[in-house]
């Protein structure tokens, strides 16, 4: 067990408990295989496991090797598996997992490159296989807008709690078939490319079929439903693939249209200013 | 989009394995109830009994359709579990003509036992 007699916590602040960290090490230019690691950690009020790992660096052990950011569960880099689970160590208190041990490890289906960080690289390719970005047919509009597609509020809530995905990977970690086939696209990508194909504003449902539907795409996922259990942004990647999956099932028994894609919104010729509403003020610098 | 076109057939087949292997189960196990409403056979697996049955059109298309689709709904997910194993794309292919040969010759087997029983003297 790794200890210090380093002041551990600032002076007047309460330690609530003690918990004893348990976390995989592994560095590939030094050590033959993974092993753990224990470290004890004094918990205060609010502290996330972010923040232990964080007091480990600064206290224990400055080799301790993780990604994180904004601390605040909306960057998605500090996905890890913690206590059985896939989740943002920033996002979780020490507390609320209610155990004096936390396991912690680097993420399940992704190969490791140090300790606690994955190598995203197949995630991110996955990805960009779907062509996630908005394809149009008006190529010289989107290149040189002229004005902006109209989309109604309710077209938007078809496809926006998808577009929340903070690409943080847990859901591909929770997955079991990404666990025995490697090729498969994955709840993430596989999200991302729905959030498209319910987006008005999208005409490029054809030019993804062919990575969607493959032999590794839609048609593998089993419905368990853990990549929507672990998504920290209520995104429910599950859902997403359902509804795909039923889209082109739809389509292939011709029980469902293409949809008609959003055209630019009418410019306001004739408008009136209302009096009501002040003017601006005046800029201070001229 | 050929897998999607295999998964709406897959989709198909389970719904006619639905009705058929339902009709076959009542018509094997109630069958108590069948011949109360005066349109069954006592002891429906007696040879006898199946021999009768299978003299019938409707029984003879009724086989060949639930055998298509079991076979074809069947073979299909067997197929892409051995799929979800990470094979190599050469082993993709041998998978595919492997299952779809086998199961068109059983397909073939079998009808031709219906339509020789159907036929018979």
């Amino acid at each position: 067990m790794c200890k210090t007699d380093a002041p551990q916590v600032d002076e007047g602040t309460r330690v609530l408990k003690e918990v004893t960290f348990k976390i995989l090490r592994y560095n590939p230019e030094t050590d033959k295989a993974p092993s753990v690691k224990s470290y004890t950690v004094p918990v205060i009020k609010g502290m996330t496991v972010l923040d232990g790992l964080h007091w480990i660096k600064e206290n224990v052990d400055s080799t301790l090797a993780w990604r994180s950011s904004c601390r605040m569960g909306v960057c998605g880099s500090c996905a890890m598996f913690i206590n059985g689970l896939p989740r943002l160590a920033c996002n979780n208190q020490i507390v609320h997992l209610d155990s004096d041990v936390i396991n912690i490890k680097p993420l399940p289906n992704y190969d490791i490159i140090r300790d606690l960080v994955p190598d995203l690289e197949g995630f991110f390719q996955k990805h960009r296989s779907v062509k996630p970005y908005l394809i149009r047919k008006d190529v010289e509009e989107l290149e040189s807008p002229t004005g902006e597609y109209f989309q109604s509020p309710e077209e938007l809530t078809n496809y926006i709690q998808f577009a929340y995905c903070i690409k943080c990977g847990l859901c591909l970690a929770a997955c079991p078939t990404v666990a025995t086939d490697d090729k498969y696209l994955g709840p993430q990508a596989l999200a991302q490319a729905w959030r498209y194909i319910a987006d008005t504003r999208d005409d490029g449902s054809k030019e993804r079929e062919e990575e969607i539907f493959s032999g590794h795409g839609a048609w593998r996922c089993h419905f368990a439903g853990a990549c929507s259990e672990v998504c920290p942004k209520g995104v429910d990647p599950a859902f997403a693939i359902q509804l795909l999956k039923q889209d082109i099932f739809m389509k292939k028994l011709r029980l469902r249209k293409e949809k008609s894609v959003a055209q630019l919104a009418p410019k306001i010729e004739k408008w009136e200013r209302n009096p009501n509403i002040p003017n601006a003020p005046e800029p201070t610098v001229k | 989009m050929k897998e999607s076109t295999l998964w709406v057939w897959h989709i198909i087949a389970g719904v006619v394995i639905f009705v058929l292997l339902g009709i076959h189960m009542f018509i094997m196990h109630l069958d108590d109830i069948l011949v109360a409403l005066g349109i069954g056979y006592h002891d429906p697996i007696s040879a006898s009994s199946v021999f009768a049955r299978s003299k019938q059109a409707f029984y003879m298309v009724t086989y060949i359709v639930l055998l298509g689709a079991a076979l074809y709904h069947g073979l299909y997910g067997l197929r892409n579990i051995l799929f979800e194993l990470s094979l190599p794309k050469a082993g993709e292919k041998i998978v595919n003509w492997l299952f779809a040969l086998g199961g068109l010759a059983l397909f073939v087997y079998g009808t031709y036992v219906a339509i020789a029983i159907f036929t018979s003297v």
